[in-house]
């Protein structure tokens, strides 16, 4: 990756002692793969249905079998914003992301765009997933923007 | 047919409120001694006395804002309560605020209770603006949390972004929203913010959550309203003028459901929105009457972008046309109403005079249709009361005039 033409500050994800999550029945296996740096969804095990995030049940057929299914890691950015500053963090950038997730159809998440100048996210840019280190051993899923060789493999 | 249309079963009989104060100000106070003085102020209004209250009708699941706590028992032993026969509150947040009066009408009508108080009081000992990064993370809140998502105004941010992106909406259109409600303001001797707002101060303002800047966030104020609620019949026998609920709706749909904590709303349409809209729809089918029936609209404002995607939602503008209709001076004050015009948060809203949570928009829809707003619509006969788009429930409220 070439460096940026000038000196825009890159944004980046909370720092890990920062961030803490907790987990629930339907939620930890989320988490679990996350720490082995896979992204997953559950996909209900009845009807096909993608959710997120993990519910206890199928919201279309009630369902509680699940599949847990392991994602490419793309995304596509469907909206954001550009954050400056945060709690006890006053010069932190970051770019809060909601992403389309398209091999889990119908489903979202909100994470960071990572690395980028904020300047050059739009909406409808290809992203990829990486792992970030937060609180108590957790790794939460953060996006990249996806390479040329990303893209041409997609 | 419009002016005697809907349920006017129930009346607002009574309204008070403390002061309105900045971030900080009620240190010395406590929160029941801000809703206790609001409630008295209420009684009084109404012409009541507080030991003649047999119902609470709460919203935001009794809370006191973000970290305290209303409780019934307290009010009781606080106040001389003689005895509570309904106590009861809307989930969700804020965005229940206007159908907390529907629930007093539910006790009402049901015959649980005759005189139904419904508070809101709020101190900001855990700041409004950072509140998602303060609280402890929950299984649900550790999908959003560590985005950085610190408080609502981020939150819609993301939102608002749609909006612009998929019908070409304009800051200035959010401008307009900021400036026009703190015009309203500036005559009103108990809003918060009575200087005028330029453009140059809203353009030249931090960005805080891009695209939303300082001037498109509610303030973070303290204080507390309260609303008295009584059967029609009885509010006649009262001191005030009563204003007759002609229709209220809480809810929203499961495309909707979490709003922005969850993102996940299934349609562009609906990511773009206030989650409103099927609360438009059952509150103007129950009141029998459309948007251009509506004299004044109490809009809650705690984000300028979320007023416009609301006026839409309400049917005073297309989908979608949310920027031009605000930009074309459709929701500024003036005192006779024109076709195609809504006069909006005429009181200064949350933006300019003080955020209560909602409440003070109910408060104003009872002045406005008492004749006695201090930026009176003439002849105003019904008001729009919405509540904050947030998870659901959603709410609103449409208030009329006896006659």
């Amino acid at each position: 990756m070439s460096a940026p033409a000038n000196s825009a500050k890159l944004a980046t994800a909370l720092p890990a002692g920062a961030v803490k999550i907790s987990t629930d029945p339907s939620t930890e296996p989320f988490w679990q793969a996350a720490r082995e740096r896979r992204l997953v969804a559950p996909r209900c095990a009845d009807c096909g249905t993608f959710r997120l995030p993990p519910t206890p049940f199928c919201w279309r057929c009630q369902s509680a079998a699940v599949d847990w299914t392991e994602l490419s890691g793309r995304a596509t950015v469907y909206t954001f914003t550009v954050v400056n500053g945060y709690p006890g963090l006053p010069d932190i950038t970051l770019v809060p992301v909601v992403v389309d997730l398209p091999d889990a159809p119908g489903t979202r998440l909100v994470s960071n765009v990572v690395g980028v100048d904020p300047a050059e996210v739009r909406i409808g840019t290809e992203l990829t997933v990486d792992f970030h280190p937060i609180a108590d051993g957790w790794l939460l899923p953060v996006f990249r923007v996806a390479g040329p060789a990303a893209k041409e493999s997609a | 047919m419009a002016k005697d249309s809907g349920a006017r079963d129930v009346a607002i009989a009574g309204i008070g409120a403390t002061p309105y104060y900045k971030r900080g100000e009620t240190a010395g106070q406590s929160i029941n001694q801000l809703a206790g003085e609001a409630i008295l102020a209420a009684c009084a209004d109404a012409g009541v006395s507080v030991t003649e209250v047999d119902g609470l009708a709460f919203y935001s699941l009794a809370r006191a804002g973000y970290g305290d706590q209303l409780e019934a028992g307290e009010f009781v032993e606080m106040l001389g309560i003689r005895e509570l026969t309904f106590t009861a509150a809307l989930t969700g947040g804020g965005g229940g605020s206007a159908g907390a009066i529907g629930l007093a009408r539910a006790a009402i009508v049901a015959g649980d209770a005759s005189v139904v108080v419904t508070v809101m009081a709020l101190q900001q000992r855990t700041r409004l603006g950072s509140v998602v990064a303060s609280k402890a993370a929950t299984p649900a809140s550790s999908f959003v949390q560590p985005s950085g998502l610190a408080g609502p105004g981020h939150l819609m941010s993301l939102l608002t972004r749609r909006h612009m992106y998929q019908y070409g909406t304009t800051r200035d259109a959010f401008a307009e929203i900021a400036i026009s409600t703190r015009n309203n303001a500036l005559n009103r001797p108990q809003a918060r913010y009575r200087e005028p707002l330029t453009r140059e101060q809203y353009f030249g303002s931090r960005m805080i959550a891009d695209p939303l800047c300082l001037y498109d966030f509610c303030m973070e104020s303290e204080g507390a309203v309260a609303i008295v609620t009584t059967s029609l019949e009885r509010a006649r026998d009262l001191r005030q003028r009563p204003v007759p609920v002609v229709a209220a709706a809480h809810g929203g749909t499961r495309e909707w459901g979490r709003g922005f904590s969850w993102f996940g709303m299934p349609d562009d349409e609906t990511f773009a929105s206030s989650g409103n809209k099927p609360i438009a729809d059952r509150l103007y089918q129950r009141a029998g009457i459309t948007a251009q029936d509506i004299d004044v609209a109490l809009i809650y404002d705690h984000f300028t972008p979320m007023v416009l995607m609301q006026l839409e939602e309400y049917g005073f503008c297309k989908k979608g046309e949310g920027g031009p209709f605000v930009l074309s001076g459709a929701i500024r004050y003036a005192a006779e109403r024109k076709p195609g015009t809504v006069p909006v948060n005429t009181h200064g809203g949350q933006l300019s005079e003080a955020y209560v949570i909602g409440a003070t928009h109910i408060m104003e829809g009872v002045e406005q249709l008492r004749g006695t707003a201090v930026n009176q619509v003439a002849g105003a006969e019904l008001a729009l009361v919405t509540g904050g788009p947030a998870a659901l429930p959603t709410s609103a409220l449409i208030l009329g005039c006896d006659r």
